[in-house]
């Protein structure tokens, strides 16, 4: 279901990306004890929702899946024409005391990042937070990188990165829009 | 799909796809408030006024918490500390707030039409917390959600709405908002309470008897009787009232078996409804004042935005 522009990672691809990032994942926390993902609304989520059935495949746990919409705490409500309509955040389970790796699609100004951690702050306090995402295209404009990265791709600020899902919200390629 | 709106004060002005946006967002709002922290950063640095020209704690108390979960800074104005008491105007009032920079004025007064009025005079967002006789639009929205919740639609419902239909503006933006979504309403009160012609909003039914309104309604909305409201010749007593159109758990049996029963609040306990009936499992009257402040919060945020868009 790819619109016009370049395909950069297939759905093997992104497969791939994903299986080896459960797997840093675990080895950077030695398991999945007191590990929860928490997505960004809508393409993080599920992405984390494939993150957490390769963990449950490799290590044999579930780990807990939240969602996190940062409607709320985005820094430019101002700059938008109309108001975007707001999401619904789900985390049924506490964060104190846990490792949250935070889960987006793509990495870009960190600005949505900022708010997500802020929102996750709300919802208790978490021994740390870790961000995984599957593409990082550049153009930070503060201070926050990405533990786990699927794919680097350098862009213009002029081009567009979309992960295109399909009907029952699998990912099924990368496209790169100029 | 966005909301495009400055101001709020008429569920007419709005559109379904409106209705939709603002209940929608209500429903994610909803998650804040049973955080531990319940606060969001959203409107850090907004001003908003309360002014209220009458009394009101459920809506004013309601405005104010869902503005404080958002992060903006919040006045009150009550009528007795208002300079309204030494003979200024609403125009006046509105100019001298205006000239210490608030975003959103929410409003209360007793002249219907008055937030049009104002909003022609003033830029910031003007939020009706009820007119006159005019509308409520934040509690037509919170009923609206409230019955979303527990039939998970709007469309096709039959919602009757009993007593004073004249003075209540809850019956008006109910109504407004009600047929926009695809209920199908019946009204039913004292021909003195029932405004002549009502039938023409469309979908709305004038019905002779409560027992016609409420024969299986899935909602059952009883509006208060506004004994500061009325005059002398309206109503004969607060008893005979009652005998004929006060809701009972033997006429509620008339209902569907799982319909709920709503009330904007304050009741009048003995008289529109019966204390079996409010404290009962069907009646939802805390979950709207629960809706409230997720409804108002919903309607706060967009109208932050609409100025942009104007």
């Amino acid at each position: 279901m790819a619109t016009e522009g370049t395909v950069i990672l297939d759905g093997a691809g992104v497969k791939r990306a994903l299986t080896r990032i459960a797997h840093e994942i675990l080895e950077k926390n030695k398991g999945v004890g007191g590990l929860v993902l928490v997505g960004i609304r809508t393409g993080g989520v599920h992405l984390a929702h494939e993150l957490a059935d390769r963990l449950a495949e490799i290590e044999g746990e579930k780990v807990p899946v939240g969602a996190v919409d940062i409607t709320l705490y985005r820094d430019d409500i101002k700059g938008h024409a109309e108001h975007l309509p707001v999401g619904k955040t789900e985390i049924p389970f506490t964060l104190e005391g846990r490792i949250v790796v935070l889960v987006d699609d793509v990495l870009y100004t960190g600005r949505t990042i900022r708010a997500a951690m802020d929102a996750l702050m709300d919802h208790g306090r978490p021994t740390s937070i870790q961000l995984a995402v599957l593409v990082d295209r550049g153009h930070r404009e503060l201070p926050i990188r990405a533990d786990f990265v699927g794919r680097n791709v350098p862009t213009s600020r002029t081009e567009n990165i979309q992960v295109m899902f399909d009907a029952i919200n699998k990912p099924t390629d990368v496209v790169l829009q100029k | 799909m966005g909301f495009k709106h400055k101001d709020i004060i008429a569920l007419r002005d709005l559109t379904k796809e409106d209705i939709e946006l603002l209940i929608s967002t209500a429903e994610s709002m909803r998650e804040i408030n049973s955080r531990d922290i319940k606060k969001v950063p959203t409107l850090r640095g907004k001003t908003i006024i309360n002014l209220f020209y009458e009394s009101s704690t459920r809506t004013r108390t309601s405005f104010e918490i869902a503005a404080k979960r958002l992060s903006a800074d919040t006045v009150n104005i009550s009528p007795s500390t208002s300079s309204a008491t030494k003979g200024e105007t609403l125009a006046d009032t509105a100019l001298n707030l205006l000239a210490m920079k608030p975003d959103i004025i929410v409003m209360r007064h007793a002249v219907s039409g008055s937030h049009y009025f104002l909003s022609k005079k003033i830029p910031c967002s003007i939020i009706n917390a009820g007119d006159g006789a005019h509308e409520h639009p934040s509690q037509g929205l919170l009923d609206m959600l409230t019955i979303k919740d527990k039939f998970g639609r709007l469309d096709g419902l039959k919602v009757a709405i009993v007593g004073d239909i004249t003075h209540s503006r809850v019956a008006r933006s109910d109504i407004q908002g009600l047929t926009k979504m695809g209920s199908h309403v019946f009204l039913a009160g004292p021909p003195t309470m029932v405004p002549p012609g009502v039938e023409k909003l469309g979908n709305v039914t004038v019905c002779p008897t409560m027992k016609e309104a409420i024969q299986d309604a899935d909602v059952v909305i009883m509006l208060r009787i506004q004994q500061e409201r009325q005059g002398k010749t309206l109503m004969p007593n607060a008893r005979e009232y009652s005998r004929y159109f006060g809701l009972n758990p033997e006429n509620l049996k008339l209902a569907k078996p799982d319909a709920m029963v709503m009330h904007p609040g304050p009741i009048n306990r003995g008289v529109e409804m019966s204390s079996y009936v409010v404290d009962g499992d069907q009646s939802h009257i805390l979950k709207q004042v629960e809706n409230g402040v997720a409804v108002r919060m919903a309607m706060l945020y967009h109208v932050c935005g609409g100025e942009l868009a104007e």
